[in-house]
């Protein structure tokens, strides 16, 4: 792999742009691998860097229906932050933000971190109670965040209205080390640094069937024909359901639909990422200018990454109350992923009941700003067969001894 | 926009008037039984890509609950019946093999 930098850049300026390499293979697939990834979302595709990166196991597949990027990673809303009520979810989450801050270096490949804040609203004395004890929490955890006044809300966002009738600003939960980044960048980093140790990342292949003997899995059948394997690792978010159940189990997990939307480009106006629970809404500001606006999931189960226009329309008629500039603003585009929920909406890295298969999913609405820290606690997992510290809450036993992990109380909304 | 008609009052309902329960036909297990068995009544899910048999209320209509055959890949829907049963009508049944003659059958 050809590293990028700015003597490469004035080099190829040279020589009209001749150089530049595809940033990854496409390779056909060998007859096996020591490690299969199902998913190339940029879970699956961490999963494999660190693999790699932390365990030397290079002789892995990543092995994707679509195109690399394109489920929920490349249709998220791209917020990042690590301020969470429970332990397990503050380390894990606070592990991936803090590899997102040199994730650019680390990889040669420009993710657009941009910690420029987060700013979690609190509207109703609920959530200031709320808040405040996440705040306090995450000071015992070593998360930085803190409480800030309606005053404060209102110097950092001139453009909120914080006198609102039904919903007016109480105070925030300020995590400044939050932020976003470029969400097709994370997945197309990884990918071109899996390619570059030698690993497959096989496209528009879907997984059809999982191959087992005596409790061990020996392979997957695919659209490009059976592929051996030592190991599997299942991470296709909401295609967990049906993966596993080629595996032969069942999750606590349902399928629905999310939302998000952008309007048209404007001037810049908004430099931290503001989420508004209790209204259900969400903005943020992209680098082209576009306000970056999501809200709630939609109830009911589906599979066709589209939901219901009425979920627009109330995350909007919240926001307006709040940001009254945008009311004018025209939305551009409007897209939906399926995200997978599970029964107490924290994530599940876990062991299954095949020896050598390995299952991470769950993210549900929330999984992008995870990405990092969820590939290296799923390689440590697969590499050594245990997990490790960081995954170590999240088995999907907890279903059955009630040992929840209940952020969904916790965080309202969890993006 | 998902309409569903209300097996109750024979209303057809918009989505924004109907809350969703999710699987139906759930067979429940309390006090006394396995750990499996309560596992799998409060957790696993069917979560199936393609016909769905789901728990419905006509909140603000009539208010009752009633269950929908529905495809989650499509969002076609076959057919509303009545909350009192434990398996899908065989009416129901029919039209969904009708319409989706690779399916394997209520499981
Ligand atoms: C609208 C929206 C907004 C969101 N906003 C945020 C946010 O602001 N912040 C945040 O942190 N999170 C957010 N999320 C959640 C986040 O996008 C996900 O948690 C995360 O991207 C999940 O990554 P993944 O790699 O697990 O899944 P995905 O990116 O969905 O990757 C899974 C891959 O598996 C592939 N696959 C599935 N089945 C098969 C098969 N049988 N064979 C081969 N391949 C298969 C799929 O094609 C897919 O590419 C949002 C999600 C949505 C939909
Ligand atoms: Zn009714």
């Amino acid at each position: 792999m050809k590293r990028y930098s700015v003597f490469a850049i004035a080099r190829e300026a040279l020589r009209h742009h001749t150089g530049w390499e595809r940033a990854w293979a496409s390779p056909e697939p060998k007859p096996s691998y020591d490690v299969i990834v199902i998913g190339a979302g940029g879970h699956g595709l961490a999963t494999a860097y660190y693999l790699g990166k932390n365990f030397g196991i290079t002789n892995v597949a990543v092995i994707e229906k679509g195109w690399l990027g394109g489920g929920n990673t490349g249709r998220n809303t791209t917020i990042i932050r690590s301020n969470y009520l429970q332990d397990p979810s503050a380390a894990i989450y606070e592990k991936a933000r803090s590899l997102y801050e040199t994730l650019s270096q680390d990889l040669n490949y420009n993710v657009m971190f941009s910690p420029r804040g987060l700013l979690m609203l609190a509207q109703t004395h609920h959530e200031v109670r709320g808040y405040m004890r996440t705040v306090h929490a995450n000071l015992l955890q070593g998360v930085e965040t803190e409480w800030i006044g309606p005053e404060q809300v209102k110097r950092l966002v001139p453009i909120m209205n914080i006198h609102g009738p039904r919903y007016p600003v109480l105070g925030a939960l300020l995590q400044k080390r939050g932020g976003t980044a470029r969400h097709d960048a994370v997945a197309w980093g990884y990918a071109r640094a899996c390619s570059a140790m030698g690993m497959d990342i096989i496209q528009q292949c879907e997984v059809k069937g999982v191959r087992s003997e005596g409790g061990l899995v020996t392979g997957v059948e695919t659209t490009k024909g059976f592929i051996g394997t030592k190991k599997l690792a299942i991470v296709v978010a909401g295609h967990s359901g049906q993966v596993a159940e080629m595996a032969g189990f069942r999750l606590p997990v349902e399928a629905v639909a999310l939302q998000a939307l952008v309007s048209e480009p404007v001037k810049p106006c908004i430099d931290v990422v503001v989420m508004a629970n209790t209204v259900h809404g969400y903005m943020s500001q992209s680098d082209k200018g576009e306000l970056v606006i999501g809200g709630g999931t939609d109830s009911f189960n589906n599979f066709t990454q589209r939901g219901s226009f009425h979920h627009i329309e109330e995350t909007l008629r919240a926001l307006v109350e709040t940001f009254p500039i945008i009311s004018r603003l025209k939305m551009l585009r409007q897209w939906g992923g399926i995200v997978d929920m599970t029964g107490d909406r924290s994530p599940i890295l876990s062991k299954t009941p095949l020896g050598n298969c390995f299952i991470n999913c769950g993210w549900g609405t929330g999984g992008f700003k995870a990405i990092p820290g969820s590939g290296w606690a799923m390689a440590e997992l697969v590499a050594k067969g245990e997990p490790g510290a960081l995954a170590a809450e999240f088995g999907m036993d907890r279903f059955r001894e009630g040992r929840f992990i209940d952020e969904s109380v916790a965080a309202g909304v969890a993006h | 926009m998902l309409i569903l008609e209300c097996p109750y009052c024979g209303v057809k309902a918009e989505e924004t008037e109907l809350s969703p329960g999710h699987e139906a036909h759930l067979k429940r297990f309390g006090p006394g039984s396995s750990d499996e068995d309560f596992e799998s009544y409060m957790f696993a899910r069917k979560n199936p890509k393609g016909v769905h048999f789901e728990r419905w209320r006509h909140s603000y209509g009539c208010g009752k609950w009633f269950l929908a055959a529905r495809c989650t890949a499509t969002l076609e829907v076959f057919g509303t019946y009545p909350a009192q049963t434990s398996e899908p009508p065989p009416d129901i049944v029919a039209r969904i093999k009708a319409r989706r003659p690779e399916w394997e059958g209520y499981k």
